[in-house]
């Protein structure tokens, strides 16, 4: 983990509230996809963890959806606006257990996390698909992206409007050695409950301090209690209990 | 030269910043950030006699100037804190350390304190009395003098190292309970723990804490925590441990003058988690800047005569 101060580069609405913001600065403590950053605002106590889309050597860019007075206000930040940051917060995903033909499988902002992975996996020589669940054409983002890195994307929305019809798990085929997913915790369950290989699952939880010291957003695994924020926010298929 | 060293219960801090429990965990997660042996002391996580996964999430809500938790006092009990985390915690910090103790019972707090009480690398056992007596009918512990006097009591009879009652402010007169606690042989008393607080969610239309309430801490309560450590001064002759708010080296100049011996940083080192060096970077200026040189000299320096 690494404090920082991070310089806005450019910030904007990709959909009518998803957002995508590049900041500039020291990204070094990034190392692994799906790992998150933790960002302070003005005027808001607690710091807004937000998962990583893509890093570079001197750039982080992350895609984030309007959902409180926290993400509002990043919403409306521009070019220029230094940000105290968190990075490399997270355990993030492992790709060393992929397999030669992993699934990628994101829903709504659950998406952003799985590009950088996707990246990584083909870096690897990896043959990998990708599932994007919406809920419907509007809200759909990323999808050129994904197809940009020359893998096979299928795109599902809830109500029809775009691609397949139905959840992620419509979409969901034999044949992937393995799968890395990212979304909503109905979805996350759907997926499970319809996975034949083994695979990784990033959860969200309302964090206070976002690296490991409170205790706030604690879960129950088959091996132990984890902390989401660090020993997850990725866990194995394996190792998650699903609460009541 | 500013001299921060104070005294406390007779151990020596080189100065008197202290990350208060359940914000620095073990220490290790900081340890990993700046060498934490700059620090006064800290108090690591409350530990019970049992482990304990604590509280459902969410058990975070944030506020104006602050936060509530409903963390539930998460530990791996005393055998494993013994076990593994003070020697983790002992390869990192090489002072004593503060111990924070909870139980729901006084046969716990006796039980976990008489344990801890035997470690090396323990300087002080800090017991928190706001934990609910379940023989008490839920009450907490530290809402009755007569109730926070016998926790005080039954830990004095096993331990031998300075015991610091740590205070609920959720209580109409503290210092009635901080006078119990010293005639029943407390060495300190550190407040205020958190306030009692909540907050609803507006699109679920429900409490946003999965346990509906939760401690309120961070920069909104130091005004409160001022108050009651003021009030505790006049109450006791012994050391005080001030907390709540504190999140600059202001802070803890101004909670020393109201009668604190040291002071105790909490929800900062959330936000912040260099909080705790910078404030005790910042002390030698900011105790130029009010005239003071010895740190020592001013607590309860806000009180007459």
């Amino acid at each position: 983990m690494k404090q920082s101060f991070f310089t806005v580069v450019s910030n904007a609405a990709l959909t009518a509230d998803v957002y995508r913001m590049v900041l500039e600065g020291d990204t070094s403590a990034i190392t692994a996809p799906g790992q998150f950053i933790n960002i302070l605002l003005d005027g808001l106590y607690l710091r807004r963890p937000i998962s990583v889309y893509d890093a570079d050597e001197s750039t982080v860019t992350i895609i984030y959806k309007v959902v409180g007075e926290g993400t509002e206000k990043m919403s409306r930040m521009t070019r220029g606006e230094r940000l105290d940051v968190l990075t490399g917060l997270g355990n993030g995903y492992d790709t060393s257990l992929s397999g030669n033909r992993p699934l990628l499988i994101g829903g709504g902002v659950g998406v952003p996390p799985l590009y950088m992975l996707a990246k990584k996996l083909i870096s690897e020589g990896k043959e990998v698909s990708v599932i994007l669940g919406f809920n419907t054409e509007s809200e759909i983002f990323c999808e050129e992206e994904f197809k940009a890195l020359g893998v096979k994307v299928s795109v599902t929305t809830a109500d029809g409007s775009y691609g397949i019809k139905g959840f992620v798990t419509a979409a969901m085929e034999s044949g992937c050695t393995y799968f890395y997913t990212c979304g909503p915790e109905p979805m996350l369950k759907a997926v499970y409950a319809a996975s034949e290989t083994s695979g990784q699952f990033s959860f969200e939880e309302r964090m206070g301090c976002g690296f490991g010291a409170c205790m706030g957003c604690s879960c129950k695994t088959v091996t132990g209690y984890k902390r989401i924020c660090k020993e997850g926010p990725v866990l194995t298929k394996e190792e998650i209990l699903w609460r009541k | 030269m500013a001299e921060m060293r104070v005294n406390l219960c007779g151990e020596i801090l080189e100065n008197p910043v202290i990350p208060a429990s359940g914000t620095f965990g073990f220490g290790y997660e900081f340890a990993e950030l700046y060498d934490i042996n700059m620090l006064g002391t800290f108090s690591f996580k409350g530990t019970t006699r049992d482990p304990r996964f604590g509280n459902p999430t969410p058990r975070i809500a944030e506020c104006n100037c602050g936060m509530i938790n409903a963390v539930g006092l998460q530990n791996p009990g005393v055998e494993k804190v013994i076990s593994e985390e003070i020697p983790k915690l002992t390869e990192v910090f090489h002072k004593k350390v503060m111990a924070n103790v909870s139980g729901f019972s006084v046969e716990d707090y006796a039980y976990t304190c008489e344990k801890l009480d035997r470690e090396e690398a323990v300087g002080w056992l800090e017991v928190n009395v706001s934990c609910p007596n379940v023989h008490g009918g839920g009450m907490s512990f530290g809402t009755s003098p007569e109730a926070a006097a016998e926790v005080t009591r039954a830990v004095k009879a096993v331990t031998s190292k300075p015991v610091i009652v740590k205070l609920s402010p959720n209580v109409t007169d503290i210092a009635s309970i901080a006078k119990a606690c010293e005639e029943a042989g407390a060495d300190g008393i550190s407040l205020i723990n958190t306030l009692l607080g909540m907050r609803i969610n507006l699109k679920t239309k429900k409490p946003v804490i999965a346990n509906k309430m939760g401690g309120f801490s961070g920069p909104a309560i130091l005004p409160v925590a001022l108050r009651m450590v003021y009030q505790v001064y006049e109450a006791v002759n012994i050391p005080i441990v001030g907390m709540g708010g504190v999140s600059r080296a202001e802070d803890v100049i101004e909670m020393m003058l109201a009668g604190a011996t040291a002071v105790e940083v909490g929800a900062a080192n959330l936000v912040d988690p260099f909080a705790c060096k910078n404030i005790i970077e910042n002390l030698p200026a900011v105790m130029k800047k009010y005239g003071i040189e010895k740190l020592e000299d001013i607590i309860g320096g806000a009180h007459n005569g």
